[in-house]
């Protein structure tokens, strides 16, 4: 095993890639939610005058890839890779933002965890000297996804306490060796964590054994405590997820559980609707890329774990009985 | 952890569904659709010579309202509130049709609304026509129509 390894699971980033340029962008309903202020861009309109929510998701991102490309000058021809993903199928919203740049593309699919995948595969593509720049990317809509995954929009459904709230938004970065913006230090992809559970309506529950899976091995690798981290922020486990993550946590004696933060817990204030919370790709990207990324900048926190959780279902197999296979990516991220 | 144990332990903590306020909220809501709908048929009655006709006159109020409400977008907002309450009467009925011929015009009148609008109500009729079926056998079997 090369030197860069640690642990199991883990990946240790000697030339510390820098996320020197970042936009993120979400709808009026997140805008208007707790963490409005760290988001750079707050859309008037759910729609952008586009004709299908799958058109504007796509404009969504093209937007937020414009914006971070805009802000430090770089040109297509700089990046060497973008590794992009979203929730709908065939990762079309990805595919179709990647028509205009020119740059090879990497689609992935991780779900909700995507973000954290792509900027795994982003520093391990500059650590070994594949590339020097890496354009990250990653939207969600809640009109796609709710149709990708559940019911029409305007369906008499009463929602659940444990139901997700899919977050409009989308969120690029580029990673490089900079000398500013934060570092990416280490990354722990995850394994499947499957327990058997079924219900998509509780997506939180399903996916905490994956985030504790994920985090566990990441302490273990490293030979670090929570403690060690000024957050560690979740994505997106909800309300319900979070507290299965601190009853599993807890269980095994783990102390620093108020360290624990969820971006699709935290998203929504009281009273905006949002069940148990955020979910979909762009949650944990634009919660890290703005409140996390303004908290390192301000000072107010120096190192922070994102575990982004994905739930890897699809309506085909919950229909056909299958459990939900779930997972979660872990990067640090310092000042 | 093994699955089974941490099932248990989900199922420990999961919050209860408020039962008996939703039930309140469907009795409700879904009392005063009904109210409503027997308003309607009362004053049909007083139009229409059989009671057959104004029972016509009244599903297709019901139905004009539910499809109304829905492309609105009230409809689903009631429906938070009261479950099956707004999900039961034919108001619900028309919803499911309405939300989905809306939902599935992105692709087209043909393929899009034409062919799915009825995704989520096709299984109420395929399934209403068949018990319709076999309520009737029975009903002849019983009375000796053969």
């Amino acid at each position: 095993m090369s030197s860069n390894r640690l642990g199991m699971q883990t990946i240790s980033f000697s030339k510390q890639p820098r996320l020197f340029s970042f936009h993120t962008l979400v709808g009026p309903l997140e805008g208007k939610g707790p963490f409005g202020q760290d988001f750079h861009e707050i859309l008037p309109n759910d729609h952008l005058g586009q004709k299908t929510p799958e058109k504007t998701e796509r404009l969504m991102l093209e937007l937020a890839i414009q914006k971070t490309l805009d802000q430090q000058n770089v040109s297509p021809q700089d990046l060497q890779f973008y590794i992009a993903g979203d929730l709908l199928n065939q990762i079309t919203t990805s595919a179709l933002s990647a028509g205009s740049l020119g740059v090879p593309f990497l689609g992935i699919y991780g779900a909700c965890s995507t973000f954290c995948e792509a900027l795994g595969l982003g520093a391990v593509l500059i650590q070994g000297d594949m590339a020097q720049q890496v354009l990250i990317g990653t939207a969600s809509h809640y009109q796609t996804a709710e149709r990708q995954f559940r019911y029409p929009l305007e369906l008499n459904i009463q929602h659940s306490q444990t139901n997700h709230h899919t977050v409009t938004g989308a969120a690029a970065a580029i990673l490089g060796q900079r000398d500013f913006g934060p570092r990416l230090t280490l990354a722990t992809f995850g394994t499947i964590v499957d327990k058997g559970l079924k219900d998509s309506g509780d997506m939180g529950s399903a996916m905490a054994p994956a985030a504790f899976a994920t985090l566990k091995q990441h302490l273990t690798d490293t030979g670090q405590k929570i403690e060690d981290y000024d957050i560690v922020l979740t994505g997106d486990l909800g309300s319900q997820g979070s507290k299965m993550l601190k009853i599993l946590a807890e269980r095994e004696n783990m102390t620093g559980l108020d360290r624990f933060q969820d971006g699709g817990g935290l998203i929504y204030g009281p009273g905006q609707g949002g069940g148990a919370g955020g979910s979909g790709s762009a949650c944990v990207a634009v919660m890290t890329l703005g409140y996390l990324a303004s908290q390192i900048e301000s000072g107010k926190a120096k190192r922070v774990l994102v575990i982004a959780t994905g739930a890897l279902l699809s309506p085909l197999t919950v229909l056909q009985g299958e459990t939900i296979p779930c997972i979660a990516h872990a990067i640090a991220l310092e000042a | 952890m093994q699955p089974k144990e941490y099932q248990k332990l989900v199922q420990e903590n999961t919050p209860k569904p408020a039962v008996v306020k939703n039930m309140v909220w469907a009795f409700i809501i879904g009392g005063l659709i009904c109210a409503l709908g027997q308003g309607i048929l009362q004053a049909a009655l007083q139009l229409e010579d059989t009671k057959n006709e104004a029972a016509a006159v009244t599903l297709a109020a019901m139905i004009f309202l539910g499809t109304i409400l829905t492309g609105s977008g009230v409809y689903d907002e009631i429906a938070e509130l009261a479950g099956a309450g707004a999900a039961v009467p034919i108001t619900g009925f028309a919803n499911t049709i309405t939300a989905a011929a809306m939902e599935f015009k992105r692709e087209g009148f043909l393929l899009g609304t034409g062919a799915r609008m009825f995704i989520i109500a096709g299984p109420v009729i395929v399934f209403g026509v068949l018990a319709g079926f076999f309520v009737a056998l029975l009903r002849a079997l019983i009375l000796g129509l053969f």
